[in-house]
């Protein structure tokens, strides 16, 4: 429904388009230069995800800095992710990498986690259906069905997919997780499908970094897709042509 | 006495004791007591479903469940495990509740008996008092560039504070 109302937007004259948000002023977020004037809803919980939406991440790199991780720390709190003090082998469903320009000295540090790709390798290896592609792009490990065989963290070019070794207890209920089984970056997918923003977005927000931006990359009105038409956005790997849902820029 | 007699009496004997073995096999613990719920799901049913079937079939919503959840994203809550154990999982009299495993944890006072082994409690939390505080859904503030979103469905809330 909202897909199809935004298109109708995007029909609208600027001018009309001002008019009508003046007469309405629900809705309206005026940000600099930034019109937004969608309210979208959360959808019906008995209703499917469908791909007229496709979520996605936008990071802004220049806006990240070295040594901040609130995005991982609030990703660890939510999900209650713990180490048992073995850095090979802990679970991370994000991390942050810091990248040195050998040539010129530039340090830059980024944000790392599940890319949500278009054609994900972990779903193409995975030998019993666990690894899946939502139909709104999250990609997903179906834990009632991993084995634990762990192909989809070799497929995985970018590192994103972790394996827990030990038996977990007081899990969160919104992030059922445990022993012998793969998992990574859900996009929050528990928050998005209660119309919520994933939690390190939200935290790297909160805390006036700004370096993160959620949202629908189908929707031509949406953010996200506006900012990316604007400004680009890179894929990391783009060689592979893997689609990813997560873009960065200034990297 | 006739054998016709005998077999009368006889009959009348093993029909009193089956009426009365259901009952002397609870009174005696044989049989598992099942914890009481904390409210009823639906006036009509107490459960979401009738007890009956949903003693006998429980296993099949739950999966069916499951997979919808996982792979469509629907989130309704009628055959939501969370809210399963909200409204199954009761504390003793020390505000404690059991874990599951113990005889006086709603799936496993019947699964126990039965033999039955069941894994969900590997990842799924078996606790209600788990917070849904995690995932922050009352608040409202949203950053600058964001959909502001109105959630109209909310989360099981059972007795999660």
């Amino acid at each position: 429904m909202s897909h199809i109302e935004s298109s109708k937007n995007a029909a609208l004259t600027r001018r009309k388009f001002l008019g009508s948000a003046v007469a309405t002023t629900a809705g309206l977020t005026i940000a600099p230069g930034v019109l937004l004037f969608r309210a979208a809803q959360a959808k019906p919980a008995a209703q499917a995800v469908t791909s007229k939406v496709r979520w996605g991440l936008l990071i802004d790199n220049t806006k990240c800095s070295t040594g901040c991780d609130d995005c991982v720390t609030a990703c660890k709190t939510v999900h209650k992710l713990e180490g048992h003090n073995r850095p090979e082998t802990d679970v991370q469903w994000i991390r942050k990498l810091t990248v040195t320009d050998k040539q010129t000295g530039h340090v830059m540090s980024l944000p790392m986690m599940c890319q949500h790709c278009g054609n994900p390798p972990c779903v193409d290896v995975c030998p019993t259906g666990a690894s899946f592609k939502r139909a709104d792009g999250i990609v997903l490990v179906d834990r009632h069905i991993c084995i634990g065989c762990r192909y989809c963290m070799m497929a995985c070019p970018y590192k994103a997919r972790s394996f827990e070794h030990e038996v977990v207890h007081d899990q969160s209920v919104s992030a059922p997780r445990g022993k012998g089984t793969v998992e990574s970056c859900t996009l929050c997918v528990y928050r998005v499908d209660h119309g919520k923003i994933p939690a390190c977005v939200e935290a790297c927000n909160e805390a006036k970094h700004g370096a993160m931006l959620f949202g629908d990359l189908n929707d031509p009105e949406s953010e996200i897709s506006k900012r990316l038409t604007k400004y680009g956005g890179k894929e990391i790997r783009a060689d592979l042509g893997l689609n990813t849902g997560v873009r960065y820029q200034g990297i | 006495m006739s054998v016709g007699l005998y077999k009368k009496k006889l009959s009348l004997l093993l029909a009193g004791l089956i009426l009365t073995l259901p009952l002397s096999l609870f009174a005696e613990g044989i049989l598992p007591t099942v914890p009481k719920a904390k409210a009823k799901a639906t006036a009509e049913y107490g459960c979401v479903n009738p007890v009956a079937d949903m003693r006998r079939n429980h296993m099949k919503y739950l999966l069916h469940h499951r997979d919808q959840t996982m792979h469509k994203g629907i989130r309704t809550k009628k055959y939501s495990l969370a809210k399963c154990i909200a409204c199954h999982v009761t504390p003793d009299k020390n505000g404690k509740y059991p874990k599951f495993g113990d005889n006086d944890f709603f799936c496993s006072s019947c699964h126990n008996y039965a033999a039955v082994t069941i894994d969900c409690f590997q990842c799924h939390n078996d606790n209600p008092k788990s917070a849904y505080s995690s995932l922050n859904l009352n608040r409202q503030s949203l950053p600058e560039g964001h959909e502001k979103f109105t959630s109209n469905d909310t989360l099981p809330s059972g007795d999660a504070k």
